[in-house]
């Protein structure tokens, strides 16, 4: 297999006493989508803050395409190929939907000295912003104010928001959080036409979904890693059941 | 690729338009009641400043244009009173439109902007020469830089904190250097200084902008004005602008897209600090003295009335803002109108009508117009 795109090795992070994260490492792959699991505060959300640098790490190491980004702030390691949603949708509720990515994709294109020149006729942005939101299914809302839209198409706001930044790794925190069938379909249609050129790491609750996209599952109980592999010897290892699965998949 | 090319033209034509049918969606929704906290902190995503994009220099030109001639007419028929009324009025609104920048653009409220008026102000007294006029260009300049630089200090120190913190901080480092120019003979203690000569621009020998004569005053007060609400409008529309109103709506995000907003943040803190200076400029180039109270927490608190007052989130508002907070306090102060016992106790009428307005109009003074103009086009 080729080396990993994103590699942590160690991860940890200790809020005071208690380690939210702990020792955890994962590898992402281009062309992959790697899930993490685990029950309400296991430390999923912490480790994608520590992946996209919202949080520092306390120990561990962080490197993308070889490079070591441990130390790299959130802008920056975002500006280097590192792209996140949120669980709580963090769109900009008052913009129009092609306004929240076209912020987004000014970040490849900041020159704020250039006062002369309206941002909404900054051509590179806007092509960026067009792209994302073809891939993410919204190219028919352009004009719609975010905030007015229902959640499942605020959630693929989210997403196009990340891509309009051009991210190699996508930390996708629950996006399929309160949402119906049939836009959790959408949602992982989605998924599987940026598995081809991105390295995803998927953290989500629905078990359905995450067996149906998971080419590799990692399993976090109390901060710190039961079972890492692909999601059949996932699904049978012990442990996993007896922690996480248990009643659901027995 | 061609197709997606033209409806990306379509539409930038179609945006505001688009905006405005959001906005009035909004504005019906909006509850009247919104808490003077809100109002700093955290503007609710349905607030109509949220909807309507950075004023653009097209969209909306027309009253301030209409504003910038009546302004420039107005001495032919105003006596000496209300002309320096009015002169009081530009002065504030440029101070206003500063910390508009900062609080309504960026959404970093400053309880210690006075700090930027006063010491632009002593700037301005302490370079200019004693025995001879001073060239106004010069002293500007020196006014707006002693600023920017103090302001790259407390910026790059304060903005490492956050709304009430933030807050606390800008005010602390204010009463630093209102008690430097208080307790120090620096600028003349308690007591202040007095600029002795009044600068004049002399263009080949002959004097060209005399701040002796008021109307000379007048007029660079007008044009100074009408330069910060221009480039105002140009910031806002640049893609430096839409990044400062990112990062008050979702500083995380813009952080997650990869904008350093930190930077952003301090750029505009020392922006806004350059332009508080010109209006400390033109205060002391009109009234010729400066002491300890133009820096005070009471400036900082009416400056910021002001911009509430008018409505934040628009360059309007604030210049509004500033000639309602210059007129009402002219209004309740008035010994002729309302009697000594009133006028005396002014403070209070003008905190009631401060309490009022933020109460009654969740968009200020600046909203009004607008809401009446969107009840009549919606059904």
């Amino acid at each position: 297999m080729s080396a990993p795109l994103m590699q942590a090795t160690g991860l940890t992070r200790r809020f005071g006493g208690l380690v939210a994260v702990d020792a955890v490492s994962v590898d992402l792959h281009r062309g992959q989508v790697h899930a993490v699991i685990g029950t309400n505060g296991a430390g999923k959300s912490t480790l994608i803050n520590l992946l996209s640098g919202e949080i520092a790490v306390s120990s561990g190491q962080i490197r993308l395409g070889g490079k070591d980004i441990t130390r790299l702030s959130q802008p920056r390691r975002a500006r280097s190929g590192v792209g996140r949603s949120y669980q709580r949708t963090t769109i900009f509720p008052a913009l129009s939907v092609l306004e929240n990515c076209r912020l987004a994709a000014q970040a490849w294109h900041q020159k704020p000295w250039t006062l002369w020149e309206g941002a909404k006729s900054c051509r590179a942005s806007l092509d960026a912003a067009g792209a994302a939101l073809d891939a993410a299914g919204l190219s028919d809302a352009l004009h719609l104010t975010a905030g007015s839209m229902s959640h499942g198409k605020k959630r693929q706001l989210e997403i196009a928001m990340c891509l309009a930044t051009a991210p190699q790794v996508l930390l996708l925190d629950e996006p399929l959080a309160g949402m119906g069938a049939e836009e959790s379909e959408r949602m992982l249609a989605m998924l599987e036409r940026l598995r081809t050129d991105h390295a995803i790491l998927l953290v989500e609750h629905d078990m359905d979904a995450v067996f149906r996209v998971a080419d590799r599952i990692t399993v976090m109980v109390n901060g710190a890693v039961i079972a890492s592999g692909d999601p059949s010897a996932v699904r049978t290892n012990p442990e996993v059941q007896r922690a996480y699965l248990g009643e659901a998949h027995a | 690729m061609i197709l997606r090319r033209r409806v990306l033209e379509l539409d930038l034509v179609s945006t505001e338009s688009w905006h405005m049918a959001g906005m009035s969606r909004q504005l019906r929704d909006q509850p009247i009641r919104r808490t003077f906290r809100n109002a700093c902190f955290h503007p609710p995503p349905s607030a109509a400043a949220q909807a309507a994009p950075p004023q653009t220099l097209a969209h909306g030109w027309l009253a301030p244009a209409a504003v910038a001639v009546a302004l420039a007419f107005a001495p032919l028929v105003l006596e000496t009173y209300y002309q320096e009324l009015v002169m009081k009025i530009m002065i504030y609104a440029i101070f206003a439109l500063s910390l508009e920048l900062l609080a309504g653009t960026t959404g970093q409220v400053s309880l210690g902007h006075a700090a930027f008026f006063g010491i632009g102000a002593y700037a301005t007294v302490l370079a200019a020469p004693e025995y001879e006029p001073g060239n106004p260009l010069l002293l500007l300049a020196l006014s707006m830089a002693a600023i920017a630089a103090y302001a790259l200090f407390v910026g790059a120190l304060s903005l490492r904190t956050r709304e009430v913190y933030f807050i606390m901080v800008t005010l602390a480092f204010a009463q630093m250097a209102y008690f430097v120019f208080h307790n120090t003979p620096l600028g003349g203690g308690s007591d202040g200084m007095y600029l002795m000569l009044r600068p004049v621009l002399t263009i080949g020998g002959t004097p060209f902008l005399d701040f002796e004569q008021p109307r000379h005053l007048y007029f660079a007060a007008l044009a100074l004005l009408m330069l910060c609400y221009a480039f105002l409008a140009l910031v806002l529309r640049s893609r430096f602008g839409h990044a400062l109103a990112g990062i008050r709506i979702n500083e995380g995000r813009m952080r997650a897209a990869g904008f350093q907003t930190y930077r952003y943040k301090l750029a505009a803190f020392v922006l806004a600090g350059a332009l508080a200076g010109v209006a400390g400029f033109l205060y002391v180039a009109k009234n010729g003295v400066v002491n300890p109270e133009l820096l005070s927490w009471h400036e900082s608190g009416a400056v910021l009335m002001m911009i509430i007052l008018g409505g934040l989130g628009s360059l309007r508002g604030a210049v509004i803002g500033a000639a309602a907070f210059v007129l009402l306090k002219e209004l309740y102060s008035s010994e002729a109108l309302l009697g000594p016992a009133i006028a005396a106790r002014w403070q209070l009428t003008l905190g009631l009508s401060m309490i009022a307005c933020v109460a009654l109009l969740p968009k200020g003074l600046a909203g009004i117009g607008r809401r009446f103009t969107l009840k009549r086009s919606t059904p």
